[in-house]
């Protein structure tokens, strides 16, 4: 809930910024689709959480020096909003200039979004494509059409040690 | 679910302004903010707010699953396929959609729209694909 909030907190900081595609994208996604399905995973999985097993001495320290080497990183970026950043003198300028004549869509980041970046934006289409089928292998359990079984067929995969998980009949007869 | 007459009722008038809000945020994305992603994403919370306030059950009726997973690969293909139509009408490179009207201007501006309505079948199956997967996964109990 509270990331929700931040991320609509977050959207209407990028239209202070300017940045309203962003802000439009962060609203949808993180403050809308994003927090519906963590409601969903805190449905499936419960709100206890279980007795951790192990003490987190080496995932703190991994999480420590991890962030530190990002800090560390940050330390040479160009300074925060400065007109003399690279990102201001590459392409935006061209893209700025001519994507009117060139392309004639009015909003610049759709002519970069779609035309500029074109290969881009395809192979983020494909990664989000690809995302959905790995959810779906992991959790869509049952969703496939089910193979018509005969009786006999059913009764061999409802015999636990013959198919299925022994123990769990249910979970055979879903298949 | 059944006696919230507010929830239901406010929930119906409210998913038709969604979805054509979301037709909106497409087809306006040349001139202000928005685009195909956004407008999948808008398009998708229209049916998944339907989904929590009748059912998935209800939902599944208006929307089932085989449709949900054709959206996600035919956007792609749409996508793809616009190169590749780029292509044979002779452009120098993959997606350059001057070649596909007789000014190139023009061609720009199809070739934007017929990507950006890949991207959105695509977000719109994917996000739908995505909520069926988790509240499909609660109402099996595993």
């Amino acid at each position: 809930m509270l990331s929700g909030i931040y991320s609509l907190l977050s959207a209407g900081l990028l239209v202070a910024l300017d940045a309203v595609d962003v802000a439009f994208t962060e609203a949808a996604v993180g403050a809308g689709i994003a927090t519906v399905l963590m409601l969903g995973t805190l449905a499936i999985v419960g709100h206890e959480e279980h007795r951790p097993e192990h003490q987190p001495v080496l995932p703190l320290f991994v999480v420590l020096v991890t962030g530190a080497v990002l800090v560390y990183g940050t330390l040479d970026m160009p300074s925060f909003g400065s007109p003399d950043n690279p990102i201001h003198h590459h392409v935006a300028p061209r893209y700025i200039e001519r994507s009117g004549e060139e392309i004639g869509a009015p909003n610049i980041v759709t002519s970069v979004l779609a035309s500029y970046r074109g290969y881009d934006t395809m192979g983020e289409t494909t990664v989000i494509f690809t995302a959905v089928v790995g959810v779906l292998l992991l959790l869509a359990r049952g969703d496939a059409p089910r193979r018509a079984w005969s009786d006999e067929e059913r009764k061999r995969k409802l015999d636990p040690g013959e198919g299925g998980p022994p123990g769990d009949p249910e979970a055979a007869a879903r298949g | 679910m059944d006696d919230r007459v507010i929830l239901r009722v406010g929930a119906k008038m409210l998913i038709p302004f969604i979805l054509l809000f979301a037709l909106y945020v497409q087809f306006h994305g040349d001139f202000g903010p928005g685009g195909g992603f956004q407008a999948g994403v808008i398009f998708a919370a229209g049916f998944i707010l339907y989904a929590l306030v009748y059912g998935l059950g209800n939902a599944l009726k208006v929307l089932p699953r085989w449709v949900v997973y054709t959206c996600a690969a035919v956007g792609i293909m749409i996508y793809a396929g616009t190169g590749v139509l780029t292509l044979l009408m002779g452009a120098p490179h993959f997606l350059d959609y001057s070649v596909l009207a007789h000014e190139p201007e023009h061609g720009q501006e199809l070739g934007i729209m017929l990507v950006e309505l890949g991207v959105l079948i695509t977000v719109f199956g994917v996000m739908v694909a995505f909520f069926y997967a988790f509240a499909g996964r609660r109402r099996a109990g595993g």
